[in-house]
């Protein structure tokens, strides 16, 4: 069983934890100027990268959302933020 | 030497002891160009192969493995075939694809040992029954065969299931389908390889896709580990790592890459001769001609590309398992592994040309695709040699995501199968 660093709370169990996909994902604003395939992009293309990751993640447990810096291929976890601190550029709508 | 295979050329050998087999593939150099040139030795790779060289007479052909065939999802996967979909394009592929397993043998003259032994979803509410019964009224008018059972039914085709009502997961009946079964994984991939190679079609292993050649905004081929090869059309045909190709063409995906787990007991004399599938305790299992039960779940929670798997998913199966089936409590598990699988939005292949003319893809099968390989394989050749969509394959377009046309089969595939 895999522990995840939640900012908040610690390192807890990865079932704890509910995957939020790419960090940076921005909804593009803009009602009339946003192309179908801009929606689409944004809807469903994922980075999905082999490697080095930059994700989202909630830990249901407390109910916070913050942003994780991890590995896909070994798992290890590099770094996770609270959104506030260095969470920088998570592509939640505020 | 002996090519065919057949009781008597088995009883030739025999009596030469075994010298005489030829070669069930060659391992060609790779030359400098081809007419089509596919990535990635799995069944769907394999099988396009096979079907542009003998339904469309294009022999000069490779398919570029990085490790060997089949040694990606074809070989990690629990080989159960169906097409217990529920949307008509859906069925029009799944079952497209079972009714070409059903004379494939034949067709490859390779046994892959397709045992039509019939498959029950279990519904565990009588919420769930009424689904049930909705999912077999649709696949009635699609076309395939389905039946609804209610306990009754459901006992005498698994007469070792905890049907109690006491149980923690009481059985109200099932969708039954009787066409559905399994077939041996390494066989397809085999039976198709040698197939093709037969056809004149290179099958180069051990050769890694690197780079893709981008000339004029289109795909002319692909830098691999053994070198540069071009080709006027390329397709890509890599399940869990179409994501990882994708950036290095300059696009991406609607797929995110997760672990799918699966393990085998130790052998045991016959017990289930049916594939039984639960998506309330999230558990599937079938039997294989060795006496091993084969047993699957869903998906690892976090997405990855280790081919491993997390505990807590294998832990959540085999308890699953064990409330079906309370007398496997007393089985040792023998093996377990991973597959990396290319899960959709919408739990849905992709087939079609990609955002780089001359790329063509077929990617997206999930946790459900080695079913659809005979399918696969026939429509993206189709693809490639004539350059349009077979009707088939037309829903199944990356367009379809702009296009709000999702074909959502979250229930129809919703765990691993
Ligand atoms: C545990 C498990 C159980 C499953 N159970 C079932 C089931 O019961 N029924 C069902 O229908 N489906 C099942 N599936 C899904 C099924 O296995 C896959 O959908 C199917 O095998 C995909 O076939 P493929 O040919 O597209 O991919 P693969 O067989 O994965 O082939 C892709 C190939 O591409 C190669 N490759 C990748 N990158 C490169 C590169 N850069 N250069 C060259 N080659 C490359 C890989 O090495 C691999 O061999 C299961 C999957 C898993 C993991
Ligand atoms: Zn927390």
């Amino acid at each position: 069983m895999q522990l995840f660093p939640c900012p908040f709370c610690g390192p807890r169990s990865e079932t704890e934890f509910h995957f939020g996909g790419d960090a940076g994902n921005r909804r593009p604003e803009g009602f009339r100027a946003v192309t179908d395939g801009e929606w689409a992009a944004y809807l469903h293309d994922r980075n999905n990268p082999r490697g080095a990751a930059n994700e989202i993640w909630m830990h249901m447990t407390c109910g916070e959302v913050f942003r994780m810096e991890r590995d896909t291929v070994h798992h290890g976890v590099a770094q996770a933020f609270a959104l506030l601190e260095g969470g920088g550029d998570d592509g939640l709508a505020h | 030497m002996t090519r065919h295979y057949s009781a008597l050329s088995l009883l030739k050998e025999g009596l030469r002891s075994q010298q005489g087999w030829q070669q069930a593939w060659r391992s060609p150099e790779p030359k400098p160009r081809y007419d089509i040139l596919i990535i990635g030795g799995g069944g769907h790779g394999l099988a396009t192969a096979y079907y542009l060289a003998k339904a469309h007479n294009i022999r000069n052909i490779a398919v570029i493995e990085k490790g060997w065939l089949g040694g990606g999802n074809t070989g990690r996967n629990t080989t159960v075939v169906r097409s217990n979909y529920f949307f008509p394009e859906s069925t029009a592929l799944y079952d497209l694809a079972l009714r070409l397993y059903e004379t494939l043998g034949r067709d490859l003259n390779y046994n892959i040992m397709l045992s039509q032994r019939g498959i029950v979803t279990l519904a565990h509410s009588e919420a769930e029954m009424e689904m049930a019964a909705r999912t077999v009224n649709a696949m009635q008018i699609n076309g395939t065969d389905a039946e609804l059972f209610g306990v009754d039914e459901v006992r005498r085709v698994l007469p070792l299931l905890n049907v109690s009502p006491e149980a923690r997961y009481p059985v109200f009946g099932g969708v039954w389908q009787g066409r559905a079964g399994t077939a041996r994984h390494d066989a397809v991939a085999w039976g198709y390889a040698r197939a093709a190679d037969r056809l004149g079609v290179d099958i180069i292993q051990s050769c890694e896709v690197e780079e893709f050649l981008i000339e004029g905004g289109r795909c002319r081929g692909v830098k691999t580990s053994r070198g540069e090869i071009r080709a006027e059309r390329t397709a890509m045909v890599v399940a869990g790592h179409s994501s990882h190709l994708a950036a290095k063409a300059g696009f991406r995906l609607p797929i995110t890459s997760y672990a799918l787990q699966a393990c085998v007991s130790e052998p045991i004399k016959p017990v289930l001769d049916t594939v039984v599938l639960s998506p309330g305790t999230g558990t599937y299992a079938s039997q294989s001609d060795k006496g091993e039960l084969v047993i699957g779940g869903a998906l690892d929670r976090v997405p990855s590309y280790g081919q491993r798997g997390n505990l807590p998913m294998l832990e959540g199966v085999v308890s699953g398992l064990l409330e079906m089936f309370p007398s496997f409590r007393q089985l040792r598990l023998m093996r377990q592994w991973a597959g990396i699988v290319d899960v959709t939005p919408d739990s849905s292949p992709i087939l079609g040309e990609s955002p780089l003319p001359g790329l063509f893809l077929n990617c997206g099968w999930g946790t459900g695709g080695f079913k659809a390989i005979p399918a696969g394989g026939t429509l993206l050749a189709h693809l490639l040699a004539t350059g349009k969509h077979h009707d088939i394959s037309r829903p199944f377009d990356p367009d379809r995501f702009a296009r709000g046309r999702l074909i959502d089969e979250a229930a129809g595939s919703g765990i691993a199968h």
